[in-house]
């Protein structure tokens, strides 16, 4: 894949759900080795965005080429890490079972442990500094250490594309921050695109490369800096928003959808 | 005591016993895994309209079982999503088949070995047919069960995911309870209709407690659902009361030794909270 | 077919039978309402090994219910909510008390009746004394209820709120499981332990579908009880099949019909009825979280509270 061309590339995309349209006439491109949230209220079709590229749903208009193909279920290049929720505190599963899906949980038969798959396992997990959460029973985490399990099991097949759907939701600060800086370093360090779909923009701020603003059945794009902003904000809601800038921060004031 | 096993009842008892011990243990693990332990007592009351209408019908008991829980597991496994927290619309569904049931039943108590096999279980009395056709559909059932282990685990841990990854969670999600229902009709065999949940169950929250690798789990529980079901059995011969009895007694003694060894072994978080602010989780949602 | 009224047992039948309806009219509804109605499944096994053992000890099997459900419910009150797979616990248990009462039913050599009876409930096994306990017992229930029926109802619905006010919302949860506990008993002479269900919940889930107060869903939910009550009796009087059947296929066959065709709430959820929760007290926490899920409330994308 030649390096200029998009990763992801959106031509007037438009989604109709039971008879709602969430998207209507989306284009975006983005290209490779890119750090790129995704912002907006709830409802405003930012899993939907993502399940677009999954191929876990289709287009009714336009047209989605990721990784100059067409999206699919079962594309290896792809890594996913959805919402998280409630793990089971009793669950049978340890941190190595949950990255071990990530490599052969689609492939038939119950599987012969091998050394090399192991090695696999442990350096995905040396990777995002979870090794010693191999063993332990994955109901038993804290949020940040699944969250983490489970970008390794995203990172395990060496994607070129990396999906987060709120991984920061229900994360205390710190945890946030962990997070945070182990996907930017995956992005920076692998040259892994990302694709991060949060509520708040302010923990990824200082990483973030383009912003998607997803409200009101519109939809902005462009660095922080041009899109969260009053008047940009403001066009997308269509009523008054102010947005401030304070501290190295942003604070959006204003009206709902 | 070995001179049992020159009756030929007794041989087939041990050898259906054992297949449905395996299965159950199997079968039991995945439906602890994936929450479906109301879906199994929906199956069993099924199951026992089906067991009680086949012997009106004057068919075998396991037949009709096997007819009734394998069509309502396709309804439940398509409406899918939908019968989530339907407690009540189920509970009303079960409850009126169990009606039906109780009206068979009650109708071929002039038979009164038929209505006690079926709510007590038969695995005394079984017929060298039976053991045939237990035998067969547990090794297919068994055989399934290894081919689909990977994706039927991820899909059961992480449908999202799972789904991305090509696995057809979905379709698995069908086939997983069209085996619950043949296991759940095996079950009833052994130890009739209301223990169903004793075998498949049971031992598998009992090896949940003792390890977090699955597949040691699901080693753990067949093992546990094997010595209950095989020590149950040289405890009917031996004593005077109903196998299946035994069988649950043993089962539960398992699950109670699993809880004390695990508050032994198993300190009750694997590592203390790293932060303050640790979150705890809500129980998860039990889905069908 | 009312010629049968001339029997002393078809009257024992009936009255007990309207005793039970209308207790279970109203516990149902709190049942319902804090999405417990497994819990009534659980206890009518549990209570199924009690009645076992006390026709084996040659007592009647009420007692034995009695002692064996409010036991179960106390247990579970002591067990508390520590322990996180309870559910699982509780359906062992259960499970252990069917392979008690099954132990108990085939040891039982004498007459059938009685453990035909226990399962499916009867009409002809009703004497004037057990008439007059359930009567006793239901007027108990009636005491305590009027005592505690508005505190129970608003922790039913609002646990938190409540909480706050000062209700002891632990205690009344507890004190309403050991209500329910001999409801069932009373319930399994009418109808057996294996479809209480249908009496406690049918009326009460049919009901909430066509009103909307709690006062008007209790009223209707103990009339529609009565008539499947008083109908089924009949019914089994004249013909030979078991009574827990008519009054089960009656309760299922208004309630389909309801259920398919009544207005939702929106969503097609109803609000009345809280999702299901675990055994103990409705879970407050969860019911919020699938709110949130079901109902997307359009928020504001960066939340000015996280942000100093």
């Amino acid at each position: 894949m030649d390096r200029q061309d998009p990763v992801i590339l959106l031509e007037h995309v438009g989604v109709n759900l039971g008879g709602t349209p969430i998207l209507e006439d989306v284009s975006l491109s983005i290209g490779q080795g890119e750090f790129v949230v995704i912002l907006g209220p709830n409802g405003a079709g930012k899993t939907t965005l993502i399940k677009l590229l999954l191929g876990l749903i289709k287009p009714s208009a336009g047209s989605v080429r990721v990784l100059e193909d067409a999206p699919r279920c079962g594309r290896r290049e792809i890594g996913y890490v959805p919402q998280r929720r409630a793990i089971d505190v009793e669950m049978a599963l340890c941190g190595r079972d949950l990255v071990g899906f990530g490599l052969d949980g689609h492939r038939w038969g119950i599987g012969i442990p091998s050394r090399k798959r192991k090695e696999k396992i442990d350096s995905a997990l040396r990777k995002v500094d979870a090794l010693d959460l191999a063993d332990a029973p994955v109901g038993q985490l804290s949020g940040g250490e699944q969250q983490r399990i489970l970008i390794a099991q995203a990172l395990i097949s060496d994607p070129c594309l990396l999906l987060l759907d709120e991984p920061l939701a229900n994360l205390d600060l710190a945890h946030q921050q962990e997070v945070v800086a182990l996907v930017n370093k995956v992005c920076r360090e692998r040259g892994v695109t990302v694709l991060l779909v949060s509520h708040d923009i302010n923990p990824l701020l200082e990483f973030t490369d383009q912003v998607i603003y997803m409200a009101n059945n519109h939809t902005a794009i462009g660095t922080p800096d041009e899109v969260i902003t009053s008047d940009a904000l403001s066009l997308l809601y269509g009523s008054a928003v102010e947005v401030v800038h304070a501290k190295g921060r942003y604070f959006v004031v204003g009206a709902e959808t | 005591m070995f001179e049992l096993f020159q009756h030929e009842f007794v041989r087939n008892a041990f050898l259906a016993g054992s297949v449905v011990a395996i299965v159950s243990g199997m079968v039991g693990y995945f439906v602890v895994l994936r929450g479906q332990a109301f879906a199994c007592e929906a199956l069993s009351h099924i199951g026992f309209t089906g067991a009680t209408a086949a012997a009106l019908l004057g068919i075998s008991a396991l037949e009709g079982m096997f007819f009734f829980t394998m069509v309502a597991a396709l309804g439940m496994g398509l409406l899918g999503k939908r019968l989530r927290n339907r407690d009540i619309e189920v509970g009303m569904i079960l409850t009126f088949m169990l009606g039906l049931g109780v009206l068979f039943l009650s109708i071929i108590t002039r038979n009164a070995t038929t209505a006690v096999n079926i709510l007590f279980g038969s695995i005394l009395s079984v017929t060298p047919t039976d053991v045939i056709v237990t035998i067969g559909a547990g090794v297919i059932t068994i055989i399934l069960l290894v081919c689909l282990y990977r994706p039927l685990l991820f899909a059961s841990f992480d449908p999202d995911v799972a789904e991305t990854r090509g696995v057809p969670a979905q379709g698995l999600s069908v086939i997983f309870l069209l085996l619950l229902a043949i296991s759940v009709s095996e079950a009833m065999k052994v130890v009739g209709v209301l223990l169903v949940f004793a075998l498949l169950v049971v031992p598998a929250a009992a090896a949940e407690h003792l390890t977090h690798r699955p597949f040691s789990a699901m080693l753990m529980s067949v093992s546990i659902s094997l010595i209950s079901t095989l020590g149950g059995l040289v405890l009917a011969f031996i004593g005077h009361w109903p196998a299946s009895f035994y069988i649950v007694s043993l089962t539960s003694l398992f699950y109670f030794a699993s809880l004390g060894i695990r508050a032994i072994y198993y300190p009750r978080r694997y590592r203390e909270p790293s932060h303050p602010s640790r979150e705890v989780f809500p129980d998860v949602p039990k889905i069908i | 077919m009312f010629a049968v009224f001339q029997y002393a047992f078809i009257q024992n039948a009936f009255l007990a039978g309207s005793l039970v309806a209308i207790m279970a009219g109203i516990l149902g509804y709190f049942l319902v309402a804090r999405g417990l109605t497994f819990a009534g499944h659980a206890l009518s096994s549990i209570g199924f090994a009690g009645a076992a053992g006390a026709v084996l000890l040659g007592i009647s099997p009420v007692y034995g219910l009695l002692v064996s459900t409010v036991g179960a419910a106390l247990a579970i009150s002591v067990l508390g909510r520590e322990i996180r797979e309870r559910d699982v616990a509780i359906g062992v248990i259960m499970t252990f008390a069917l392979g008690l009462g099954i132990l108990f039913l085939s040891l039982y050599r004498g007459y059938a009746e009685q453990a035909y009876s226990i399962l499916f409930g009867t009409i002809v096994g009703i004497s004037r004394i057990d008439v007059l306990v359930t009567a006793g017992l239901s007027l108990g229930i009636l005491a305590i209820l009027a005592l505690v029926g508005r505190p129970l109802l608003f922790s039913s619905f609002d646990p938190v709120m409540a909480e706050a006010r000062g209700l002891p919302v632990t205690f009344l949860g507890s004190l309403f499981l050991i209500l329910v506990a001999v409801t069932v008993s009373i319930a399994m002479q009418v109808i057996g332990v294996l479809l209480v269900f249908a009496l406690l919940v049918g009326p009460p889930a049919t009901a909430i579908r066509l009103v909307h107060r709690p006062g008007s869903i209790i009223i209707l939910s103990i009339g529609l009880g009565l008539v499947y009550t008083w109908l089924g009796i009949l019914l089994a009087a004249n013909s030979s099949w078991p009574v827990s059947f008519y009054i089960t296929t009656l309760a299922f066959v208004v309630y389909l019909p309801v259920r398919l065709f009544s207005s939702h709430g929106k969503d097609g959820r109803n609000r009345l009825i809280r999702k299901p929760s675990s055994f103990f007290t409705p879970n407050f926490q969860e019911a919020v979280e699938e709110e949130k899920e079901t109902n997307p409330a359009p928020s504001f994308p960066i939340n000015e509270k996280h942000n100093v």
